[in-house]
């Protein structure tokens, strides 16, 4: 469960609470083949413990509501919402109750958040030769590697891991989102690997640590979410299983990033070997403790279809993927693919490959929920844990310089103390190392006496 | 080999003056039959990462359960925390040919997170089975036929990354390239499609060129034009991209090894999706011999050469030194023989 930290602090970035509202009331969003359902987001646990279909508003939103309190209106005369289609009181047995009018909110956020737009940052990590490339291609549909030059074996003997940051705005039906993808190129690939995941632990932690500034600042109007949202980790469908790189990385990361463990290139596999193989890669990240995006829980009370959505997507962790930056033609179709002597395979193809089930877990489903576990999860711990460690560097300051002054013998000059129980008990343990040591002169003085009357004696 | 061209360059000078049939091919006959009864010997190594196919391709190779893999049903895969080498030997018989082929396996490279040396402990076997033979002609007593451990050839898997050498490919293949017959194959290749495959391909000649590294066959080796021809086809394939597999599944009314998949069978054997029956050829078919002799000729001769000029004795002096391996008894003899 979250940690909820109710902290002043804390900013709740207005716009992006309020994200599931919008995304929900959205007409299904479709570019190439029909989806029959529209996706929608099962809703995180409630902490306030309602039981209702909003979770709580924050406190410092405006709630703008077009009704006073003390002439309630009559059904007939309440103001019509701008959004005629998804007015919420328009059923026919909503028509004779009275009601205050803010279920419009989500409509007003709507339209706010769609001028303002989305941010995401997904980072991609594995090694070389696995398809992360092609894969982003085919997930939003973009060429971000046109002119690429890949490095041959001697550039690539010198070279460690880098960070690349790409950033593309993709805009679809009104709605804004601008994506940051993070490329890890040379990880996992140089001979000794032990320092491959360093960078990228940095980079997060470079990310929080600005965030964190950021928050702490006067100015927070226009902070810059650079966090990062989610990892997708492509493990090699060569191997059996995890490989030691693989587990080394993803356990130095998993309390840091969501990690979304995928099987790249899965075309290499047969149907028998995908299933072994996943449930191979299930267990060892059961056995070696790694802390993967765990998807939430559903509420009793959702609908079956989510609830099998939910189940499907947990089974099929970690996702098959198979990415295509051409198309190809078959059967009269043209679609994103590739051809083989043998056959002809298709990225979008939910028997071929997951990469839908990715596409939307990603996209239409679960983008909001991977940024609410960031921010309440991993930049909490991380937040807590740095505010932790300065206010234990300062107590330290204070007891080296109290230990200083106790040395100098300046007793008077005491100030009071912050934890005054410390430095007794430290002031005792130094009249205890003195003894010690006045005992130690002895006991050698004692020994040296004995040598010499041994030696007088032989 | 020698004898068949012994015997044309007779037949050619002196055959107007042979009255009648003499016979002599049929010491091409008596050769055979006596390699027939003894056997043949043949070592070969698999190197690469743990997963990419090694005992699967071996078996497929040899068309029987040759790897430790398919001998023990529920066979976990562990990766071990140091390279070890593992040799299985398993006499094959067709037509009357025996074939005593040991496999050895490298499990353990290229697996951990730092590999750095991963191939010193390869390097290290390599060299030893040298050794061992070259103190066996050393010995005083020879046997009749030296028992033969040495390494014909190293299959080296490449990971069908698509891009190119890595660097522990290039490592690995620069200091073992020296002292075995290497052979470098795509593993796995049914993730690539046919373009992919041919740029690949080329991207490795380009890097295995940049970095001096010479695999089978090598081009000094080729001993007359025919050779050359055949062996510039070979290398214009090379490295093989492979797929291998021990399942049969029925395509037109036959049974054909293969991997089935939603998309297709990939059929093992049909040159259209893989190369692994030009590899099979290359190994078995047409080159194992040559194998063998390159191994015996060129690269053990270099290890012998370098040895001996190493420890800075002269023959004798090492034949003396490896008496004693034999009886003691024998020592104080043949020194005061000398």
């Amino acid at each position: 469960l979250p940690c909820w930290m109710l902290s002043s602090l804390s900013i709740e970035d207005q716009e992006d609470i309020q994200f599931p509202f919008a995304m929900r009331d959205l007409p299904p969003v479709s570019h190439s083949a029909g989806h029959p359902c529209s996706p929608k987001i099962p809703p995180r646990a409630n902490p306030a413990g309602l039981n209702s279909q909003i979770p709580p508003l924050p406190m410092r939103s405006p709630v703008v509501s077009q009704v006073s309190v003390d002439c309630p209106l009559s059904p007939a005369s309440r103001p019509r919402s701008p959004w005629g289609r998804f007015d919420p009181y328009d059923s026919p047995e909503d028509q004779d109750k009275e009601y205050v009018g803010f279920a419009t909110l989500p409509n007003q956020v709507h339209r706010k958040t769609v001028k303002k737009g989305f941010t995401f940052t997904l980072m991609v990590a594995g090694e070389s030769g696995l398809g992360k490339s092609t894969l982003i291609n085919s997930l939003f549909l973009t060429d971000l590697y046109k002119d690429r030059k890949v490095p041959n074996a001697e550039e690539r003997i010198s070279q460690t891991v880098d960070i690349i940051r790409h950033t593309v705005s993709i805009e679809e039906k009104g709605i804004k989102l601008k994506l940051s993808i993070i490329d890890t190129p040379g990880f996992g690939d140089a001979i000794n690997n032990t320092e491959s995941w360093r960078h990228v632990e940095d980079y997060i932690d470079h990310q929080f640590e600005q965030y964190f500034r950021d928050e702490s600042g006067l100015n927070r109007k226009n902070i810059q979410d650079n966090r990062v949202h989610c990892l997708l980790y492509f493990v090699s469908p060569f191997g059996h299983g995890l490989r030691p790189v693989d587990v080394g990385c993803m356990r130095a990361l998993h309390e840091k990033v969501n990690i979304i463990p995928l099987l790249a290139k899965a075309d290499s596999l047969t149907h028998s070997e995908l299933h072994r193989k996943k449930m191979k890669i299930r267990e060892e990240i059961k056995e070696f403790g790694i802390n993967i995006y765990q998807f939430p829980e559903c509420d009793s009370d959702e609908d079956e279809d989510l609830k099998t959505q939910e189940r499907i997507l947990q089974d099929s962790i970690p996702f098959a993927v198979i990415g295509s930056n051409i198309q190809v033609e078959s059967k009269g179709r043209k679609f994103r693919g590739r051809s083989y002597p043998w056959g002809v395979v298709e990225v979008e193809n939910p028997a071929h490959s997951d990469f839908l089930l990715l596409r939307n877990m990603l996209v239409r489903t679960h983008m909001q929920d991977l940024k609410d576990v960031t921010r309440e999860m991993h930049y909490e711990n991380y937040r807590a844990q740095c505010i932790q460690n300065m206010t234990l560097m300062m107590v330290q300051e204070k007891k080296r310089s109290l230990h200083e002054r106790f040395q100098a013998g300046r007793e008077a000059e005491f100030p009071l103390p912050l934890a005054a129980i410390d430095t007794e008990k430290e002031r005792q343990i130094i009249e205890k190392d003195e003894e010690l040591r006045r005992m130690q002169e002895v006991l050698d003085r004692i020994q040296e006496q004995m040598q010499h009357s041994q030696r007088g004696s032989c | 080999r020698e004898e068949e061209r012994g015997m044309s360059e007779r037949g050619g000078i002196g055959g107007a003056d042979l009255f009648g049939y003499v016979g002599i091919e049929s010491v091409l006959d008596q050769m055979r039959r006596k390699t027939v009864k003894a056997g043949f010997e043949f070592n070969i190594m698999v190197v690469g990462q743990s997963g990419l196919g090694k005992s699967t391709l071996v078996n497929t190779l040899f068309k029987s359960k040759v790897s430790r893999k398919s001998c023990t049903p529920n066979y976990e895969e562990k990766i071990s925390k140091t390279v070890r080498l593992h040799a299985v030997s398993h006499v094959i018989e067709e037509k009357g040919v025996k074939m005593k082929l040991t496999v050895i396996d490298t499990p353990g490279f290229g697996d951990q997170i730092n590999n750095q040396n991963c191939w010193e402990p390869i390097v290290k076997y390599v060299n030893e089975q040298y050794e061992k033979y070259l103190r066996e002609e050393l010995n005083v007593n020879r046997k009749r036929r030296i028992p033969d451990s040495r390494v014909h050839c190293c299959i080296y898997f490449l990971p069908a990354s698509g891009h190119s050498l890595r660097p522990i490919d290039v490592e690995f293949m620069k200091r073992l390239g020296k002292i075995v017959s290497i052979v470098p194959v795509i593993a796995k290749a049914d993730t690539l499609t046919l373009e992919e495959r041919q740029e690949f391909k080329e991207r490795i000649r380009q890097d295995l060129e940049a970095n001096g590294i010479h695999v089978y066959p090598q081009r000094e080796l080729d001993e007359d034009p025919e050779d050359r021809i055949l062996n510039d086809r070979i290398r214009d394939s090379i490295p093989f991209a492979v797929v291998g597999t021990d399942k049969e599944h029925q395509v037109n009314g036959h049974k054909v090894l293969g991997r089935k998949t939603k998309w297709g069978i990939i059929e093992v054997e049909n040159v259209a999706h893989c190369e692994f029956a030009n590899l099979r050829d290359l190994l078995i078919r047409s080159h194992l011999q040559d194998l063998k002799d390159v191994a015996h000729n060129v690269h053990y001769e270099t290890y012998r050469v370098r040895r001996l000029n190493e420890s800075n004795m002269n023959l004798s002096e090492l034949v003396l030194s490896s008496w004693p391996l034999q009886n003691k008894m024998d020592k104080c003899e043949t020194e005061s023989h000398l």
